[in-house]
C-alpha cells in the first residue's frame, strides 16, 4: 500500500461500508471536501447531509439520527468538532447517542493554515468524557478497519484522522481491535508509544537508535481510550523507560494518559513529546522539526532521556 | 385530534400542578415557574396527541418528545408517571441520591426520556435529527420539541432553525417536526425583555422558513387545535408560539422571576396547592397536604 492520509482512507472505506449498510449517513459542516465525505455524498446523495457551517447543530442532528436508528458519521476538522464540546458532552455522550465523531486535520502537521485550524486539544477533551472511545489509526489499513469497527460499535466513538499522508506500518494480516495496542518493534532499552501521524516517525527513530546500540520498543496505541494497560505495563516493565510521541498538546493527550497509568500502577520515568504552546503556520516538515516530532527530534529526545 | 375531552385534560393538568409543587418541595430545589407554565402543553401532548407505549419505551413507531428546556422536567415526570412509565409514588424521589429522576433529563435512567437535555439550546438539533431519522426509516411517527423562551437566546437554536425547513429536502421534508415555544417571558435572571428581548419572535421564525402559529399556551383546546394544524401542514416543520404565564396557577409565583429556580417551602406548597384545586379540597389532595404538613414539622 502507498502512503495515504487517514482522512482519505476513511472517505473510501465509508463508501464501501455505505453500500452494505443503508443506515450509514454522513453529516458535514461545509468541509466535506476536506473530511473526504464528499464522495460518499455523491454516491449516496439522500444519505449525506451538509448542515452548513454549524457544527453544534451537526452534532445535535447526528445525535437525533443515531437515536432513531441511523449510523451517523459527524465530520469536521477536529478543532471545530471538539470545539463544540458542550454539545458532544450532553447531546452525544450523556444521551448515549451512538454518533461516530470524525475529527480530521489533527495537529501541527496541517502546516500552513496555522493554529486556529489545528486539532490540538481534542484528545484531552474527549478523554474527559466517560463513554467515548478515542481511536487514532496510523495508516490506510488500520484506518479502514477502524472505520468498519466504528460502524459496529454500539455507542459513540471518536476517530482522529490526519490531513497528511501516512506511510504504511502494518502488514496485510493486521487486525484492528478496539482497546488493543500492538508492539510494532520489540526492544529492551526504552519504550516509545505513539499512534497516528507520529508512529512512522517513531519507527524511524527506533531504527536510528538501533544503529547506536539502543533497542527501542515501539508501541502503536491506536486506541487512546480505553488504553491497553496490559501491553503498556508489560513494555514499561521490560524497558523501564517510557517515551510518548503525539501531534497534540502535551497536556491531556496520549502522554498524559500513559503517565497517569504508570504513575498509579508502576511508577516509571516518562518523557512526553508533543506540542507545547500554540501551533503556528509553516511547512509541516519544518514544524515537526521545530517541535521535535520528526525522527531526528525523537531520536535526540530519547538519547537525552536515557543519558546516552 | 378528535374527541377532545377538555374536562379530563384540565383535570390531569391540575393534578400535575399539584404533583409539581409536591415533588419540588420534597426535593428542596428545582424549577417551579417553568414547570407550571409548560404543563398544559405537556398534558395535551401526552394525553391527547402522542402515540406511545410505556410498556415499550423503545417502540420504533412512537412519537418523540424532546424537552429542550430540560430544567422543567418535573412537569414531564408528572405526565410520564400518570401515563404509566413509572409509579407516581416515585415522583417525590426527584433529585434524591439514587433516584432515576435526575434534576435534568437523563435518557439512560428513565426509559421514555428521549434525550439528555438541560444544557440549553441543544434539544432542537436533536429533534431535527430524530425527525430526519424517522423520515429516512419511512416511519410516520412525529417529533415534538419544547423550547424555553430564554433558551432561544442560544445560537445553536438558530442554527437548527435555519436548517430544519431545508434539511431532508427534496425527499424527506421534516413536516413530522413540531416545535412549541413556552413563551412565559421570564428567564433565570429576570424578565426576558429586560435581559435580551426576543421580539419580533414570530417574524424571526417565519423569516427562517417556519409556518408560525400563535396560541394561548394554557388553553388546551387551542393547544390541541394548533397541534392538529401542525400535523396537517405538509412540507415544512411547524413552530408554535405558546404564550404562557410563568408559575401559572399559583398566584404568588405567577410572573415572578424569583420562582424560576426556587422550591417552595411546605407551607408555600400547601397554599399553592389549595389555590390550584380550590374549595372544597378534593379527596385525593388531602393526603398530599397532610404529607407536606408532616414535612413542615421536620
Amino acid at each position: 500500500m502507498a502512503a495515504k492520509a487517514s482522512r482519505a482512507a476513511f472517505g473510501e472505506a465509508l463508501i464501501e461500508l455505505g453500500a452494505r449498510d443503508e443506515r450509514i449517513v454522513t453529516l458535514d459542516a461545509d468541509l466535506s471536501k476536506s473530511t473526504m465525505t464528499a464522495r460518499f455524498a455523491k454516491a449516496y446523495p439522500s444519505r449525506a447531509f451538509n448542515v452548513g457551517i454549524a457544527e453544534s447543530t451537526m452534532i445535535g442532528v447526528a445525535a437525533g439520527l443515531a437515536l432513531s436508528g441511523r449510523i451517523p458519521f459527524a465530520c469536521s476538522f477536529a478543532c471545530f468538532l471538539v470545539g463544540r464540546f458542550e454539545t458532544i458532552r450532553v447531546s452525544v455522550a450523556y444521551s448515549q447517542a451512538p454518533v461516530k465523531l470524525v475529527g480530521t486535520h489533527v495537529g501541527i502537521a496541517i502546516g500552513e493554515d496555522g493554529y486556529s485550524q489545528m486539532g490540538m486539544e481534542d484528545i484531552a477533551c474527549i478523554r474527559a468524557l466517560p463513554n467515548i472511545p478515542i481511536v487514532q489509526p496510523a495508516d490506510e489499513l488500520e484506518t479502514r478497519q477502524a472505520v468498519a469497527y466504528a460502524v459496529e460499535h454500539p455507542g459513540p466513538i471518536y476517530l482522529r484522522l490526519t490531513r497528511q499522508n501516512l506511510e504504511p506500518v502494518h502488514g496485510d494480516g493486521y487486525r484492528f481491535q478496539l482497546g488493543q495496542a500492538e508492539v510494532l518493534r520489540p526492544g529492551s532499552d526504552v519504550s516509545i508509544a505513539a499512534s497516528g501521524g507520529t508512529l512512522w516517525n517513531s519507527l524511524e527513530a527506533a531504527s536510528k537508535l538501533a544503529a547506536d546500540g539502543i533497542q527501542a520498543e515501539v508501541l502503536n496505541i491506536a486506541t487512546i481510550k480505553p488504553l491497553d494497560e496490559e501491553t503498556i505495563l508489560r513494555s514499561a516493565g521490560k524497558t523501564g523507560r517510557m517515551v510518548t510521541v503525539e501531534d497534540h498538546s502535551l497536556q491531556g493527550g496520549l502522554g498524559g494518559a500513559v503517565a497517569e497509568l504508570l504513575a498509579e500502577v508502576m511508577p516509571t520515568p516518562v518523557k512526553r513529546l508533543g506540542v507545547s504552546g500554540f501551533g503556528e503556520s509553516g511547512d509541516p516538515k519544518g514544524l515537526y522539526a521545530k517541535h521535535g516530532l520528526d525522527p531526528e527530534g525523537i531520536t535526540r529526545s530519547v538519547r537525552k532521556f536515557l543519558n546516552r | 385530534m378528535a374527541n377532545l375531552d377538555l374536562a379530563r385534560l384540565q383535570g390531569i393538568a391540575r393534578k400535575c400542578r399539584v404533583q409539581i409543587l409536591r415533588m419540588l418541595t420534597h426535593a428542596g430545589s428545582g424549577h417551579p415557574g417553568g414547570s407550571l407554565s409548560v404543563i398544559d402543553i405537556l398534558t395535551t401532548l401526552y394525553f391527547n396527541r402522542m402515540r406511545y407505549d410505556p410498556e415499550r419505551p423503545d417502540w420504533e413507531d412512537r412519537d418523540r418528545l424532546v424537552l429542550s428546556k430540560g430544567h422543567c422536567v418535573p412537569a414531564q415526570y408528572c405526565c410520564m408517571a400518570k401515563a404509566g412509565y413509572f409509579p407516581e409514588s416515585q415522583l417525590i424521589t426527584l433529585r434524591k441520591l439514587g433516584s432515576p429522576l435526575q434534576g435534568h433529563p437523563d435518557r439512560m435512567m428513565v426509559p421514555g426520556i428521549e434525550a439528555a437535555t438541560g444544557s440549553l439550546g441543544q434539544g432542537l438539533s436533536i429533534a431535527v435529527g430524530m425527525a430526519l431519522g424517522l423520515k429516512l426509516a419511512g416511519k410516520s411517527a412525529r417529533v415534538y420539541c419544547v423550547l424555553g423562551d430564554g433558551e432561544i437566546q442560544e445560537g445553536q437554536v438558530w442554527e437548527a432553525a435555519m436548517s430544519a425547513p431545508k434539511l431532508g429536502a427534496p425527499d424527506h421534508h421534516l413536516d413530522n417536526l413540531c416545535v412549541v415555544l413556552d413563551y412565559n417571558g421570564i428567564q433565570l435572571d429576570d424578565h426576558v425583555k429586560k435581559i435580551l428581548d426576543l421580539e419580533p419572535v414570530a417574524d424571526k421564525w417565519k423569516a427562517f422558513g417556519w409556518p408560525v402559529l400563535d396560541i394561548d399556551g394554557h388553553d388546551i383546546a387551542q393547544i390541541d387545535k394548533a397541534l392538529d394544524q401542525a400535523e396537517s401542514l405538509k412540507g415544512r416543520p411547524t413552530f408554535i408560539v405558546a404564550h404562557t404565564v410563568k408559575g401559572k396557577g399559583v398566584s404568588f409565583m405567577e410572573n415572578e422571576p424569583e420562582w424560576h429556580g426556587k422550591a417552595p417551602k411546605p407551607a408555600e406548597a400547601i397554599r399553592g396547592i389549595r389555590e390550584i384545586v380550590g374549595e372544597p379540597v378534593p379527596s385525593w389532595v388531602a393526603p398530599v397536604i397532610s404529607e407536606l404538613e408532616q414535612l413542615e414539622k421536620k
